[in-house]
């Protein structure tokens, strides 16, 4: 007798825990992995999921098994035309002997270990140790938009809010508390009439039986006159307003683009814009992007036009800031919005305009946004500009970061650097 | 015979077309004589296939990274079309748990079910190393002891411990089995109840052989008597029992995977003659089947088709040539086999005087009962076999400058050749033949570790790395020698590796 059983239903990914643990192990082979992927990789699948390569011995399991040398016997199928005392060339590489090894069943002699992991392991990956500076501070402080939850019941509350199934629920329990000693005495009259039925029939029995039988009419008669549902059997829904941290989040991408901005320069500053995006929509459920871009005045622009117009002219930073202030303070209230600025630029501005930006920096944007990130793709010194940051960070270390990138690899690294965890 | 409908005409499966087949091929397995646990047949999908192919084919184990990592090139190499998955798993336990594809069409069933739920099983329930090494009844039970067990030192103890020393232990698995003693068979509760006592008894008895005063007389160590007396083949027995820094649970957790590579060892041992025993039932049997006309000329061709792909033998220089294929040497033995019994030749007469012409079932019975590949290659393969196959053997010398063809397929060489064959089928000579030899308990209580070698041949570059996994186990020095057959210490390695030593030296 065989029993067949339908287990295809059951638990899939049995494997699950076993191969997290893999990836665990092999944590540091795999973050390198994914931070390649992430400097070589194009814009638009920054985010997919990834090949990851391990050297194979790296990852080999060592058992004790036989090297190459000594004197080794094997059998092999398929002669064709060699008789006994036949000498053959030894094949190149391992000396004939090694393929007798089982050492590896799945290796197949390849060097590298590839496998692939899914897009959300690789962005796990990709941001692990890293955090929103000021998240949780803010979140809870200025919230203004509530939730209504639902809070158990309570007695009072309006018609519309009445739970019909608390209320019979109460009404039926209130029924049977207080009518529980007129059917404990129906109970003892039954009981009764059963031991008289029990005895030889006499006239007088029966008699006695019929009075009982009136005396439970009329206690059941009470019974049913207790009220089936009172106004203290009402029960209803309690809903409480509970305030919730703002969902929502901002980004700002305000970058440079005079004369002095080359293609490469705005890629690089593409790169880490996206590389931003991709980090807070792991942690707000909308994110908006606002893109300013300026030279020597700012303008709210698309995507397209942000990162492929070409204008020249001299720059002034402090319009950008300006504008980004206003449209924070338009469409963007802090009480609402999570506000990151990120700014890109390869440090060049107007000399008198930077003692400016300063002012509008930390008069009117750092006060409102959660964090402003600051990038200067350059090769060349810092300017003034850099300068008078460096200023502000020193002030405004919570809120502020600043990072130089002199070539596309540096994207990550200055990244994670800017949102390292901070203990 | 008489003719009678077929139990089915189309290639898709259902429940009851699975039955059907499962009594059917039960009735015949029944009439050829095949003694078998009950069987419990699992429908699964493809991605459970691979979560059962990553736990070594068993439907539970415990958590280790080593199976993730099966898992995680099982899948590459699925999804991108390099290997297809195995169309069965069978089990070793009571009841028989076997595993069926989903995809696979009803002939393909039927022949899994042929194959493994009356093939395998009856070979787990009748050969005798099977018998002896495992207990099919409480594997199960077992596995989910030792998982749970292991989940609890995880917990108590960290994933990195239970995961380092998961990995020594694995590292020296195949040297965790006792090779001539027999093992008494334990239950689950036994096993619990003795749980505890171990644990108290050996912390509390341990250091009895540390307990010698050290003596600064040398002359003493030289004639002092070797700790363990005889060489102790099973490393992993001889840490459990008595390295001196392991904590109870660790002792725990190197038993259960020494258990768990006991309970392989058989199977490691009977590839050839399992795959053989159960291709020929399945072909047997499905044959039978449609003689007797349950089965359509279609189901036929499709069961033939994939039963020669199964047991094709590609010659030493094709490109396919991966080995000697047990299916391959197995089955063609088998059938070998009952062609001596029913159509004896001359030859065969010579060679097998003992079986030529005797009943074949019981024949084949006897030598799946009594044989491990070893013993049943140089028993039975005969000299049509090794015609058959063209088997000749290359001899490798490293001192000479080429390969020798030492033997082939003709009067003289098939002594040799079988020779050859079924030596290479012996772990003994598979694996360097590793054992403790002494432990230097007066003085710094290092562990010295014999290596005897076999045809000169050397130790492999992995052997620094197992040692220091076994230097993590034991927690003093190792030392490990390589001796000829002669008894000359060929080369020596220590770890952690002798640098200061050497220099003094």
């Amino acid at each position: 007798m065989s029993y067949i059983i339908d287990r295809r239903l059951n638990a899939k990914k049995k494997s699950t825990v076993n191969r997290q643990r893999f990836l665990r192990r092999y944590k540091k082979h795999i973050k390198r992995a994914v931070e390649d992927a992430v400097n070589t990789r194009s814009i638009r699948d920054i985010d997919r999921g990834g090949e990851v390569s391990i050297p194979s011995k790296d990852i080999s399991e060592p058992v004790f098994h036989h090297g190459s040398g000594g004197i080794r016997q094997r059998v092999f199928p398929g002669n064709k035309e060699f008789v006994v005392g036949d000498e053959i060339k030894r094949p190149e590489g391992g000396g004939g002997g090694s393929g007798q090894g089982q050492a590896s069943n799945q290796g197949e002699g390849e060097d590298e270990f590839t496998f692939q992991i899914n897009q959300e392991e690789f962005l796990d990956f990709m941001f692990e140790d890293l955090e929103l500076p000021n998240m949780i501070k803010k979140q809870l402080r200025d919230a203004t938009s509530f939730e209504v939850r639902r809070a158990g019941f309570t007695s009072v509350g309006s018609p519309d809010k009445l739970n019909v199934v608390r209320s019979l629920r109460a009404a039926n329990a209130r029924r049977i508390a207080l009518s529980g000693k007129e059917r404990r005495k129906i109970r003892e009259l039954k009981a009764e009439i059963k031991t008289l039925e029990g005895l030889p029939p006499s006239q007088e029995a029966v008699l006695q039986i019929a009075a009982l039988n009136e005396e439970i009419k009329t206690l059941n008669k009470r019974i049913k006159r207790m009220p089936f549902i009172d106004e203290f059997d009402l029960k209803y829904n309690n809903l409480v307003r509970t305030p919730v941290p703002s969902s929502k989040a901002v980004m700002f991408c305000v970058m440079d683009v005079s004369g002095s901005m080359t293609q490469s320069i705005k890629d690089t500053a593409k790169r880490f814009f996206i590389l931003l995006y991709l980090f807070l929509t792991r942690s707000y459920k909308k994110i908006e992007v606002v893109f300013v871009r300026h030279h020597t005045h700012a303008k709210e622009v698309d995507e397209e036009e942000f990162f492929y117009s070409r204008e020249t002219g001299g720059t002034i930073v402090s319009s950008a800031l300006n504008l980004s202030a206003e449209i924070i303070q338009e469409r963007y209230p802090p009480g609402d919005w999570n506000v990151y600025v990120a700014q890109a630029s390869d440090g060049d501005n107007w000399d008198g305009d930077s003692h400016l930006c300063r002012q509008v920096l930390e008069q009117r944007i750092l006060p409102m946004v959660q964090y402003f990130a600051y990038v200067e793709i350059t090769t060349g010194s810092h300017q003034n500009l850099w300068l008078e940051y460096e200023q502000i960070r020193e002030k405004f270390g919570e809120t502020f970061a600043m990072q130089t990138i002199v070539e596309a690899s540096d994207i990550y690294p200055v990244f994670r650097k800017l949102f390292e965890k901070k203990e | 015979m008489k003719q009678r409908e077929p139990i089915s005409t189309s290639s898709e499966w259902t429940f009851e077309l699975i039955q059907k087949y499962d009594q059917e091929i039960a009735r015949v397995a029944e009439h050829y004589g095949l003694d078998t646990y009950p069987n419990q047949i699992e429908v699964i999908t493809s991605e459970q296939m691979m979560d059962a192919y990553s736990s070594v084919g068993m439907p539970l184990n415990y958590n280790h990274w080593s199976f993730g990592k099966q898992f995680v090139s099982t899948e590459q190499q699925y999804k991108r079309g390099q290997m297809g998955l195995a169309y069965e798993i069978v089990i070793n336990s009571n009841p028989c748990i076997s595993y069926l594809m989903e995809e696979n069409t009803m002939t393909m069933q039927a022949l899994v079910i042929a194959h493994a739920c009356y093939g395998h099983n009856s070979f787990f329930k009748g050969n005798y190393l099977f018998k002896t090494w495992t207990d099919a009844s409480a594997i199960i039970d077992y596995l989910l002891f030792a998982k749970n067990y292991i989940a609890k030192c995880e917990e108590r103890h960290g994933v990195d411990a239970v995961e380092q020393m998961l990995d020594s232990c694995h590292a020296l698995m195949n040297y965790g089995v006792n090779r001539y003693l027999r093992p008494q068979p334990v239950t689950p509760e036994e096993e619990k109840n003795r749980l505890l006592d171990r644990e108290e008894y050996i912390q509390r008895h341990l250091n009895q052989i540390w307990n010698t005063i050290p003596k600064k007389d040398e002359v003493i160590q030289d004639r002092a008597p070797r700790f363990p007396k005889d060489p102790e083949e099973n490393l992993l027995y001889f840490i459990e029992k008595n390295a001196p820094l392991l904590e109870p649970w660790q002792r725990e957790i190197v038993r259960i995977v020494r258990k768990i590579a006991q309970y392989y060892y058989p199977q490691r041992q009977t590839q050839v003659m399992n795959e053989g025993w159960a291709c020929f039932w399945h072909y047997t049997i499905l044959n039978h089947l449609h003689d007797e006309g349950l089965v359509t000329d279609g189901f036929i061709m499709e069961f033939l088709h994939s039963h020669t792909s199964v047991i094709y033998q590609p010659p030493f220089d094709s490109p396919y040539f991966n080995g000697i294929n047990p299916y391959a040497l197995g089955y063609g033995m088998m059938q070998d086999i009952r062609r001596i019994c029913e159509n004896p030749t001359d030859e065969d007469r010579e060679w097998f005087p003992d079986i030529a012409g005797s009943d074949w079932n019981e024949t084949l019975q006897h030598a799946m009962r009594n044989y491990k590949d070893e013993s049943f290659i140089l028993q039975y393969l005969s000299p049509r076999m090794m015609r058959e196959l063209k088997l000749f053997t290359i001899t490798d010398n490293a001192a000479l400058s080429s390969m020798q063809i030492s033997a082939i397929h003709n009067d003289v060489g098939y002594q040799k050749v079988r020779e050859d064959l079924a030596a290479s089928y012996n772990i003994g000579n598979r694996e360097p033949n590793i054992q403790i030899y002494n432990v230097d308990i007066r003085g710094d209580r290092s562990l010295t570790l014999r290596h005897y070698m076999h045809n000169e041949q050397p130790l492999g570059e992995d052997t620094d790395e197992v040692l220091k996994h076994l230097h993590s186990l034991w927690g003093f020095d190792i030392h490990l020698e390589s001796v000829s057959p002669d008894g000359n210490i060929e080369h020596v390695r220590h770890c952690p590796t002798k640098v200061n030593v050497d220099a003094v030296a």
